[in-house]
């Protein structure tokens, strides 16, 4: 008998679950390995932007004027090419003529001959300069007129190369991801604030509010979108954060349609009825029934909605009106790197590259989406 | 028909109107002045300037003013550019900003509709994936990366193009300006005509058109009428965009197009020029909203106008 009443409590302690829509969507989009590859990579990248900085050894507003626009290179700078130049330009400033110049290692053994005795103060400029550490006197002959100077290389590497004021360019560009990134995200969530709220209000209010509501999006919508931004531009400064909630203030339209049409149709379904006949206040019906409803094609939108907003901080930024110096963005460094593309690709090689792939990685993440949540695909 | 075209010019004029003063006054409310120098002027000499432009009025007197002048198809003189009306600027401008538009969309309605029905014909094929890859390559790579690299590469390493420049439209100087303006808008054609042709070939009326065993040129062609309704949409606002000029391509390329003078009229405070750019963008955007919905009609017999 007690185990026979065992046996139903059994089952309904592991009751069959049910797989809600975002169940299978997750399993859907799991299965679509072009989305999955590309939330890894924007993981990466993005885990890159935020921590790399720290790790780069270069802070991104640190200017190293002995290495400006450096080629990327895997190996450590000073190269064997860059030494003797620059340690005869310091011997000009010390006074002493150099002579043997002898590399072994992280050290250079150097002998400087002055007509008269070398002030050792002015050994300072050895650290001065980006590529040496502190000089350290070895051997002082001739009443120290020939002097041998033990000096440590200072080793530096510049995997992305530098830009024209020399600074790090992996360093910058990994602060220009953040910012990016952070703007993109920034933007879209202003964008789909305000065109959910919008859009699910007009759609549920119907008849002459939803006509008045609508029309003004289509005023907006013919405004030439450039000229709104840029009046925003002027209005707010360049405070890019202002700027960026502006934009997503502008981009909310296509959001505001969207929300609009899903509307329209769950205001006729039976749970919105119910809550009608309960008395539930509208606010209420809206909050509750009707925005929740419409995040399948919002989530969406939003994945393709960030790319825009990046890609709209770039242009900004290439007319000069985006983030300004020392910060920096993707669009920046392009600018940047399409003025010096004669002479230093590399400049315009890795931001444009770590732009295409964040851009790409969220237009497969969006595409993945989609097909994850349209109803026609089930 | 005609009426249905009259009625839609007739309601674009209070749209029109409503742009027109949004823009007005927004531009009037911004801070600074189209004199504002690094060295400011004398007060003397402002005051003069002000009145011969008639900006010591009051703003809603400026305003009619400016909308009776707009009446007349008088955009009135240009503020940093001294010597010129508008109305001369963008008669210079115009024609050359509409050449490369209009270049750009027909080369991205030809390339990209063809690849997105060839895309669409071999569905989950070699050249489905390189089709929909170069679709996002498109849309990603923004215009201002393509346009240096194709400069360095076609201008300066080969050496087969200029690197920029107008003279005259002469067809080697158009080549790259309106590859970079079309290959987005090539994009986006070939991934809609891929989406559509898909949906559309499996449709019923191709069914029997296949049944029937019709070349298969003929079903493309029918399949084609019903997919290209989403197109059109798409291509209506985004070819009034191409047509009134690019600020990345114009710069770029050195072209004396209209696209610059959005920006540099807007950052200028140069009121007239910047109301002008607002105005021609508005009547381009909806006429071509109209010429969609026209198309529409041409293309799907099912759609009546009420």
């Amino acid at each position: 008998m007690a185990e026979g009443a065992a046996l139903p409590i059994e089952t309904l302690a592991d009751p069959v679950s049910g797989r809600s829509l975002w169940v299978e969507a997750r399993g859907r989009l799991l299965n679509n390995k072009a989305a999955v590859a590309s939330i890894v990579l924007l993981g990466f990248i993005a885990i890159a932007c935020i921590f790399g900085p720290l790790v780069t050894g270069h802070p991104f507003d640190q200017v190293y004027p002995d290495y400006v626009k450096v080629p990327a290179s895997l190996e450590a700078y000073p190269k064997a090419d860059q030494i003797t130049p620059q340690i005869e330009r310091i011997g000009a400033r010390v006074r002493g003529k150099p002579e043997n110049i002898q590399v072994k290692g992280d050290n250079v053994t150097v002998t400087l001959v002055g007509q008269r005795p070398i002030d050792e103060r002015l050994l300072a400029y050895f650290e001065r300069s980006d590529m040496f550490g502190a000089a350290k006197i070895a051997e002082k002959t001739d009443e120290g007129k020939r002097i041998v100077v033990d000096v440590p290389l200072k080793k530096k590497y510049f995997l992305f190369g530098t830009d024209t004021n020399g600074r790090d360019l992996l360093t910058r560009t990994m602060k220009a991801g953040q910012i990016s990134l952070a703007i993109g995200l920034l933007a879209t969530f202003v964008a789909i604030l305000i065109g959910v709220a919008y859009g699910a209000t007009s759609g549920y209010l119907g008849g002459r509010a939803d006509l008045i509501m609508m029309r003004v999006v289509d005023v907006i919508y013919s405004l030439p979108f450039i000229f709104f931004v840029i009046m925003l531009v002027v209005f707010f400064g360049r405070n890019f954060i202002l700027m960026f909630i502006a934009v997503g203030a502008v981009e909310w339209l296509d959001m505001a349609r969207i929300v609009r049409g899903q509307t329209l149709s769950i205001k006729r379904q039976e749970y919105v009825q119910a809550a009608e006949a309960l008395g539930v206040e509208t606010k209420g019906i809206i909050r509750r029934h009707v925005i929740p409803n419409t995040l399948g094609p919002v989530v969406v939108y939003m994945t393709l909605l960030v790319p825009k907003v990046i890609l709209l901080e770039s242009f900004l930024s290439f007319l000069g009106l985006g983030v300004q110096e020392p910060n920096t963005s993707l669009g920046v460094l392009i600018s940047e790197g399409a003025k010096n593309i004669q002479g230093a690709t590399w400049m315009l090689l890795y931001p444009s590259l770590t732009l295409i792939a964040i851009l790409f990685c969220l237009n497969f993440i969006g595409d993945g989406l989609r097909d994850a949540l349209d109803p026609k695909d089930r | 028909m005609l009426s249905f075209i009259m009625r839609r010019f007739l309601t674009a004029i209070p749209t029109l109107l409503v742009i027109v003063t949004i823009s007005f006054f927004l531009i009037r409310l911004a801070p600074g002045g189209p004199f504002d120098l690094e060295r400011p002027l004398e007060a003397k000499v402002m005051e003069n300037l002000n009145r011969i432009y008639q900006l010591d009025k009051p703003l809603i007197q400026q305003y009619w003013l400016y909308l009776s002048a707009v009446m007349h198809g008088d955009f009135g003189p240009s503020f940093i550019l001294r010597d010129f009306s508008v109305g001369e600027l963008f008669a210079r401008g115009l024609p050359i900003s509409m050449t490369l538009g209009a270049l750009a969309i027909t080369l991205a309605i030809l390339v990209g509709g063809t690849l997105g029905t060839i895309a669409a014909l071999r569905q989950n094929s070699l050249a489905d994936y390189i089709v929909t890859g170069l679709g996002a390559m498109g849309l990603t790579i923004p215009n201002f990366v393509v346009a240096p690299v194709l400069q360095i590469v076609l201008g300066l390493a080969l050496a087969w193009l200029p690197v920029a420049g107008w003279a005259d439209g002469s067809p080697r100087n158009l080549v790259m300006p309106v590859i970079v303006l079309a290959l987005p808008q090539i994009a986006v054609v070939a991934r809609m005509t891929r989406a559509a042709m898909i949906e559309n070939l499996r449709s019923n009326h191709i069914r029997t058109l296949r049944s029937l065993g019709l070349p298969w040129h003929v079903i493309v062609t029918h399949a084609l009428r019903g997919a290209s309704l989403p197109v059109i949409s798409y291509l209506g606002p985004a070819a009034a965009a191409l047509l009134t000029g690019s600020v990345v391509v114009e710069t770029i390329f050195g072209l004396p197009g209209i696209g610059r003078y959005f920006v540099e009229g807007a950052l200028n405070r140069d009121y007239t020029l910047v109301m002008g750019t607002v105005v021609v963008v508005a009547v381009f955007v909806l006429i071509f909203n109209l010429v969609v919905d026209i198309l529409y009609a041409v293309v799907d017999p099912r759609i009546r106008f009420d």
